[in-house]
């Protein structure tokens, strides 16, 4: 068959448009040599949520503390065992070592000599400073502050002294620059991006840090590549190069790991456990699990949903129908299931949580206890005279009927569990509704009427992590000027609006207490009155998993930093 | 011709403006907070939500917003990403190159592909050369990418070894071994891709062959004593592939934006991903830049393919 040179010419006219782009094909210009990628000195990440800032300050998220933390280090961490380690600091400030200031209202850190920046630039006590300023400077946003709101000042007393004082007496001196979010940032990359430029700072992108690692190339939402620092101070590495890769979903992350072994490590696993048997059987690797401070819960609304006062529903000073009464919130406590869901949902992954405040360990208390029992949750709604008057199947009262909107986010473990909730309850004799909302708006902005903060329904389920482990600020989630309102545009935490005095008076007494000895009583006595009064009805206690290719040892983890806090001594078999 | 350019050029302004509009409305409106990446970490207290959002100039109202960003798109700036505090025009030209390497290299194999088969399918119409072509293009056309993809990866790289499941952007090719390497993670998303495009490509152009066949013109030519290859290529393929080409100009554009699901699947950072991402964190910069630079390819492409038209077809002449 010839081909008349008219058709030719016009067959090819039309292919060339397309065969253009072939000209200007794969990424040739920005490139780093790993092609010979079966070496050992090449440790692979696999993160199914990307990193998009190196800043650990401005992080949107766990995942970008995890990538920042590669780079930067605290001034100190705590370990798995809760030990306070030094990391930047040259030792743990005490009282005993002259470090917390006799009457708790400062603490002078002692910085580690002889610390360059990557650039080769001195760590310096200004650092700490810089670091101070650019967090609490509103207009930076920072996502970091929250820790940041007890303290007056950070001085630098000379260049490996800082002396941080706080507004007053307390028994956290040692919560700022700790852990994720303590990581100290170089005053002289950031010292002109501390306000409203903060998000245009090149150091966001390109950091300097202390840890021993530095990028050598960053794509927002895809992949880092790291690089040995040449100016840590400690033993180098065994690897040469890490890549992060971000990404994809977390199912095939872990399979990466555990079956094709493309990757050596992939971050949080969230999978049911039925999928990661499957996948763990026969693998090469293995799954690992570290106890958050993160508890999934169920919140009770305490206000009325379903009635407007003032322009707003769940107003503050209407109570519930039902809820509001305590042997009703018993009732729902008794009735849930919290074991099975942990079997089905969780797996290895959680375990059933009876506590507010579930760790640390230290605070954590002994004598509250988890019971399911539906005749005892039936006999108590039945004695506060809760009884299914009209025969529809539903219990009333006084021509309440106990109607109850569920809702969480959009999550397909989450949405089970509302499942396994609404059978549960049902089983007592109330009717459930569920609802699922969309992360962005849930989570999001407090004044779109769906977010947690409004509580436009009964119960809600999500978790809090309480993050550090002197959780004074976590306590302050049920306190009444926390409670969510028209007034305060949304912008407060305590969206069950729950108020009891006997629990403030206990949290003003935290706030001031500096013998860790009575903090500890405290925490403890806070919790069981928050457990006894159900003013929430904790569900699991859930933790980070990890897959881990048997290739890899001297992992070390912790519940208070990134799972990436020690990377520098992972080590290849 | 040059008038006739000019005028479409003219009317596409209006038109982009109306559909920039458009897609920043939409945005601004729908429910959802760049803050959502927050999410997974809920205890970050809503007070420092309001602060991150007065840094990110979201408490403009809205026409405020359109204004500043329109301003700044037409002199080359697309601002910055709300989620990583990088350009957007950085982030694009980071995508592109994989983009254009996996989605147009796919464009390009379905239709070499498409093509002779489409084509073969019609000259041989009810044959069994036809059916088999017709059964594998149904199935290509019916089977979403993403499954395909699955299965691909559990034979290809879970039970064979063959090939990576996670595609690596930060590859150089500079070497044998790594264009090797290159060839092995890009063999699966393209053959995902290519299986579904060629599908619909060839559909079409087995029916434009079609019904050219039977035409008058087609008749005369044969009476005229011409060989039936001459007829194929000079006289029917001519006047089949207008249409096609047509469709194959409008598909351009989609190129660009990648493929949003296979990206996903194979870990393909590419402008699907980049863009699936952005919607997800509600990142408006990105999505707004995407989806407009999509809109002005399209526009463009159109022109470019009521101008091949009249290359194509002489009695179509333009005023």
């Amino acid at each position: 068959m010839r081909l008349p040179p008219k058709a030719l010419s016009f067959l090819t006219t039309a292919l060339l448009s397309t065969t253009l782009f072939a000209a200007c094909n794969p990424d040739t210009a920005t490139m780093t040599e790993s092609a010979d990628s079966s070496t050992s000195s090449e440790l692979k990440l696999l993160y199914w949520q990307s990193p998009t800032t190196l800043n650990p300050h401005l992080s949107n998220g766990i995942k970008d503390q995890e990538a920042a933390s590669i780079v930067y280090e605290p001034l100190a961490a705590y370990d798995a065992e809760e030990n306070l380690i030094p990391i930047l600091a040259a030792e743990i400030p005490s009282k005993s070592n002259g470090g917390i200031s006799k009457d708790s209202t400062s603490v002078t850190w002692k910085l580690r000599d002889g610390i360059v920046w990557s650039d080769g630039e001195p760590f310096t006590a200004q650092d700490v400073v810089a670091t101070y300023d650019f967090i609490t400077d509103p207009a930076t946003g920072a996502t970091s502050s929250e820790f940041y709101g007890e303290i007056a000042s950070v001085e630098a007393v000379d260049d490996l002294t800082v002396k941080v004082s706080f507004k007053q007496p307390t028994g956290a001196t040692l919560s700022p620059f700790i852990g994720g979010s303590g990581m100290i940032i170089p005053a002289h990359i950031f010292k002109d991006y501390i306000g409203a430029n903060a998000r245009s700072a090149p150091g966001n992108t390109k950091p300097v840090g202390t840890n021993a690692f530095q990028i050598r190339e960053f794509r927002p939402g895809d992949t880092i590549i790291y690089e040995p620092n040449p100016y840590f101070r400690g033993d180098p590495s065994t690897f040469t190069t890490v890549e992060l890769k971000g990404g994809g979903d977390a199912v095939s992350a872990a399979r990466a790991v555990l079956q094709t072994q493309e990757a050596d490590y992939a971050w949080n696993i969230q999978a049911e456990p039925s999928v990661i048997q499957e996948l763990e059987a026969s693998s090469s690797g293995r799954m690992e699990y570290v106890f958050k401070p993160m508890m999934e819960r169920i919140y009770i609304n305490f206000s009325d949903p379903n009635k407007e006062v003032d322009g707003q529903i769940s107003q503050k000073d209407t109570p519930h129908p039902f809820l509001s009464e305590k042997p009703v919130r018993r009732a729902i406590g008794l009735a849930i299931d919290r074991e099975t869901i942990v079997e089905l949902l969780y797996g290895k992954a959680g375990t059933v949580a009876t506590n507010f405040l579930v760790a640390p360990e230290k605070y954590a208390s002994r004598s509250t206890s988890y019971e399911f029992n539906l005749e005892k949750a039936a006999a108590l709604l039945e004695d506060a005279g809760w009884k299914d008057t009209n025969n529809n199947g539903v219990r009333d009262k006084d021509g309440i009927e106990m109607n109850i909107l569920f809702s969480s986010s959009v999550n397909p473990v989450r949405q089970k569990t509302q499942e396994i909730i609404k059978q549960n309850l049902e089983d007592i004799g109330m009717s459930v509704e569920l609802q699922s909302v969309e992360p962005g708006v849930y989570f999001g902005d407090p004044t779109n009427p769906d977010s947690v903060y409004q509580f436009k329904s009964d119960l809600q389920l999500f978790a809090f992590d309480s993050e550090t482990p002197e959780p004074d600020s976590y306590m302050e989630l049920y306190a009444c000027d926390q409670i969510a309102q028209k007034e305060n545009q949304w912008s407060k935490e305590n969206s069950s609006r729950y108020c009891n005095p006997e629990y403030d008076v206990l949290l003003t007494q935290l706030k001031q207490e500096t013998s860790a000895e009575k903090r500890k009583d405290l925490f403890i006595q806070m919790n069981n009155l928050l457990i006894d009064d159900v003013a929430l009805i904790p569900l699991v206690r859930r933790s980070d998993a990890y897959a881990i290719s048997d290739s890899l040892n001297n992992l070390e983890f912790t519940p208070w930093a990134a799972s990436t806090w020690k990377l520098n001594s992972w080590g290849r078999q | 011709m040059g008038r006739y350019l000019l005028k479409r050029l003219l009317i596409a302004i209006p038109t982009l403006i109306a559909i920039s509009m458009v897609i920043y409305l939409v945005l601004a409106l729908a429910p959802g907070d760049p803050l959502s990446g927050l999410a997974s970490n809920p205890s970050i207290p809503p007070e420092i939500r309001e602060s991150i959002r007065q840094s990110l100039g979201l408490n403009q109202p809205i026409h405020t917003r359109y204004v500043k960003w329109a301003i700044a798109f037409f002199t080359g700036n697309m601002g910055y990403s709300f989620a990583s505090a990088v350009p957007v025009s950085q982030l694009i030209w980071q995508r592109l190159p994989t983009t254009l390497w996996v989605v147009g290299l796919a464009y390009i194999f379905s239709i070499l592909i498409a093509f002779p088969l489409g084509i073969l399918s019609a000259l041989k119409r009810y044959t069994l050369t036809d059916q088999i072509a017709t059964t594998v293009a149904f199935a290509g056309f019916s089977i979403p990418p993403f499954f395909t993809g699955l299965l691909f990866i559990i034979l290809f790289s879970v039970k064979l070894g063959w090939f990576p499941s996670i595609y690596n952007s930060t590859l150089v090719v500079n070497s044998v071994p790594s264009l090797i390497a290159q060839a092995k993670q890009s063999i699966m998303p393209i053959a995902v891709l290519t299986l579904f495009q060629t599908a619909v490509l060839m559909r079409y152009i087995r029916a434009a062959v079609i019904e050219q066949l039977s035409a008058d013109y087609v008749r005369t030519a044969y009476a005229k004593g011409l060989s039936s290859s001459q007829v194929i290529f000079r006289h029917i393929l001519r006047n089949a592939l207008i249409p096609v080409v047509t469709l194959i100009a409008l598909d351009i554009p989609a190129v660009f934006t990648g493929a949003l699901i296979t990206e996903q699947v194979f870990r393909i950072p590419g402008i699907g991903s980049l863009l699936i991402d952005a919607i997800n964190r509600s990142d408006t910069p990105v999505v707004m830049s995407i989806t407009f630079i999509y809109a002005i390819l399209i526009v463009l492409f159109n022109l470019v393919a009521d101008v091949l038209y009249g290359v194509l077809d002489p009695r179509i002449r333009y005023q």
